[in-house]
């Protein structure tokens, strides 16, 4: 791997439709090698339709952007097993799978896909047997720090094994955990079946903090993610000999455009990666958070 | 419909193979099974009673080997795998794609039941873990509403075992970060949740009792008020300047009266959660299902939960309550 591009990660947070049409018109000008689109999240948000997603996936891709399709990371209902296979029967664009229905039904296609970091890969005999499945890249999920995917690497090396292109999460919040219940909806108290899709008043997610007023999550529908904007900007050295391809950063509402650009200038050596964000501990073999003092 | 007992210990065993148990789950006693507790789970001497006493009862033993090793640590697991089958075990019940592979090549004519941990909730997903590796039993994460329980029975590839009682986990489970990003160990890597170790309760000269997990305040409780465990989900937190039990209430699942229509869709065995839970739960759980089962079997049409179940199956509880949980609609 010679160099480093910047990836953008599917959009997590539920935005109004020209909002996120207007999002990705400025994402076809950016420093960003790829972008993974689509709904990964919760499957009654549709102010985009999948036909709409993939459209978009299109002007991106004219516009010189590798586009990957990203479906649902919790699959609940035959519908959603549907618009899945929707993403996959396109054979323009790679599918991040973040599930083994994603997976199977690249199998049964025969088509590559993307192992999301959604899928859990936690040694090289997993990695091996999804390569044989169509694994084309891999970011691996976020309790994978460094030294345990470089014991993958080295495993999977020494067996013979060729390393598949790697994508590392490097900013953002990291996804913690999903349910089949709506964390927003329940503390808007509302039933899941009648939410009125208020996420989309809170475009950043809804902050969680502990009863002594500590930000500690964020609830994003059926998602939690971590509060911590995480940033592996100061590692990129280590990401350079490790052989990530890809650094990946995740939306936000405001502000994206300027990481990206902060991350651009570092992997162009035009300036230091200084930390923008909070220490990710997994990165380190700890705790995923910043350790809390009592 | 067979009923599924945990046991994280021999007497715990017995009393599953006395209360009326199909099969009993089990675990090694390292981190190769989700509830890698201190002091739990069997080895030696007591693994090889426990195997004999189970089966001199015609009842049959599963082994949790459902945690995920990462490269260092595979061959613990593989091994674990051989001695499964060497054991004499009647399945073993995974999650992780090397160990199944493994069992699969090694160990063909050992069931291997995809485990909760699997994350498995639709069609295709199990579909890969049955070409892949043959998988004869899938346990469904319990975030399925019973409608989507029902269809997934009609076109899984295998027999469905789903979660019957116990405590709930809410996130789908094999996918949940909670307890690593407060902690660093995880269900998936270490085989626990919000590990003891980490837990720190305090009592302060109010009276009230407060608990942190590795230093994250999860609870507080006022001096009477009955206090669970806390795993971050069932902490309460700050939500739009409100405090609330934000993402799930301590409560256990309890899909007794859904029994009838789980036996309807072709479910073939109820699980009960609960390896860290005592003999006395144990007994009352599983003679309490036993019982609600073969009443069923022998009348369907004048099947009725009875009050007295409900009664046994809530005294032995997460704060004395249960829910339909994600079986139910309304619980979303």
């Amino acid at each position: 791997m010679t160099g480093m591009a910047i990836s953008l990660g599917p959009l997590q947070y539920f935005w109004p439709r020209a909002r996120t049409l207007a999002f990705y018109r400025e994402v076809a000008g950016w420093p960003v090698d790829v972008v993974c689109l689509g709904e990964t999240v919760c499957g009654k948000r549709r102010e985009l339709r999948t036909a709409e997603w993939i459209d978009l996936a299109g002007e991106l891709a004219a516009a010189g952007k590798e586009v990957v399709l990203a479906g649902l990371a919790l699959i609940e209902a035959e519908s959603e097993v549907a618009t899945l296979a929707r993403l996959v029967g396109d054979d323009r664009f790679l599918v991040e799978a973040n599930d083994l229905t994603a997976v199977q039904l690249c199998r049964e296609r025969g088509r590559g896909f993307v192992a999301g970091p959604a899928l859990n890969v936690y040694n090289h005999k997993a990695l091996a047997l999804l390569q044989e499945d169509g694994l084309r890249r891999w970011v691996p999920g976020v309790e994978l720090g460094l030294a345990l995917i470089e014991e993958i690497r080295g495993r999977h090396l020494a067996a013979g094994r060729r390393m598949p292109p790697l994508e590392v999460v490097g900013h953002g919040r990291l996804p913690l955990a999903w349910s089949a219940r709506c964390f927003t909806a329940r503390a808007l108290d509302l039933a899941k079946d009648q939410c009125g899709f208020r996420c989309i008043e809170h475009p950043d997610g809804l902050p969680l903090a502990t009863r002594e007023g500590k930000p500690f999550l964020r609830i994003n529908g059926v998602q939690v993610q971590g509060e911590e904007i995480t940033d592996l900007g100061p590692e990129l050295p280590a990401l350079r000999r490790l052989g990530v391809g890809l650094f990946r950063v995740q939306p936000r509402h405001e502000g994206t455009a300027e990481v990206v650009a902060h991350y651009a200038r570092c992997l162009s050596g035009q300036a230091a990666p200084v930390a923008i964000g909070a220490r990710n501990g997994y990165w380190h073999g700890e705790q995923g958070m910043v350790a809390a003092g009592p | 419909m067979e009923l599924v007992s945990p046991a994280g210990n021999l007497p715990a065993l017995r009393a599953a193979v006395a209360a009326g148990a199909d099969a009993i789950y089990l675990g090694f006693r390292d981190q190769t099974n989700a509830r890698a507790f201190p002091g739990l789970n069997f080895e030696g001497d007591e693994l090889r009673m426990g195997l004999e006493h189970a089966h001199r009862h015609g009842r049959r033993v599963f082994l949790a080997l459902n945690t995920y090793p990462d490269a260092r640590r595979l061959p613990e697991w593989l091994a674990a795998v051989d001695r499964a089958a060497e054991l004499g075990f009647d399945a073993i019940i995974a999650a992780e794609a090397a160990v199944l592979d493994h069992a699969a090549r090694h160990h063909p004519r050992l069931p291997r039941h995809l485990s909760v941990q699997g994350s498995a909730t639709s069609a295709p997903a199990l579909r890969y873990a049955w070409e892949r590796f043959g998988i004869s039993r899938a346990v469904l994460p319990r975030v399925l509403s019973l409608q989507q329980v029902e269809r997934l029975c009609a076109a899984a590839p295998v027999p469905i075992e789903v979660f019957g009682f116990g405590s709930l986990c809410i996130m789908v489970e094999g996918r949940c970060q909670l307890s690593s990003y407060v902690t660093g160990a995880s269900p998936n890597r270490h085989g626990v949740c919000s590990p003891a170790r980490f837990v720190e309760w305090r009592e302060h000269d109010d009276g009230e009792r407060s608990v942190r997990l590795n230093g994250v305040l999860v609870d507080r409780f006022a001096q009477d008020e009955p206090a669970g465990y806390p795993t971050v989900c069932k902490g309460r937190y700050q939500v739009l300047g409100e405090v609330f039990h934000a993402l799930e209430e301590p409560t256990s699942l309890n899909t007794l009266a859904l029994l009838p229509k789980l036996a309807a869709a072709g479910v073939v065995a109820i699980k009960i959660e609960g390896r860290q839970r005592g003999v006395a739960y144990v007994d009352a759980v599983v003679r309490t299902w036993r019982e609600a089962i073969d009443r069923h079997r022998a009348d369907p049409a004048g099947w009725a939960a009875r009050p007295a179940w409900q009664a046994a199956l809530a005294a032995q509880s997460e704060g004395r309550q249960t829910t339909l949980g994600p079986y139910h609609r309304a619980w979303h």
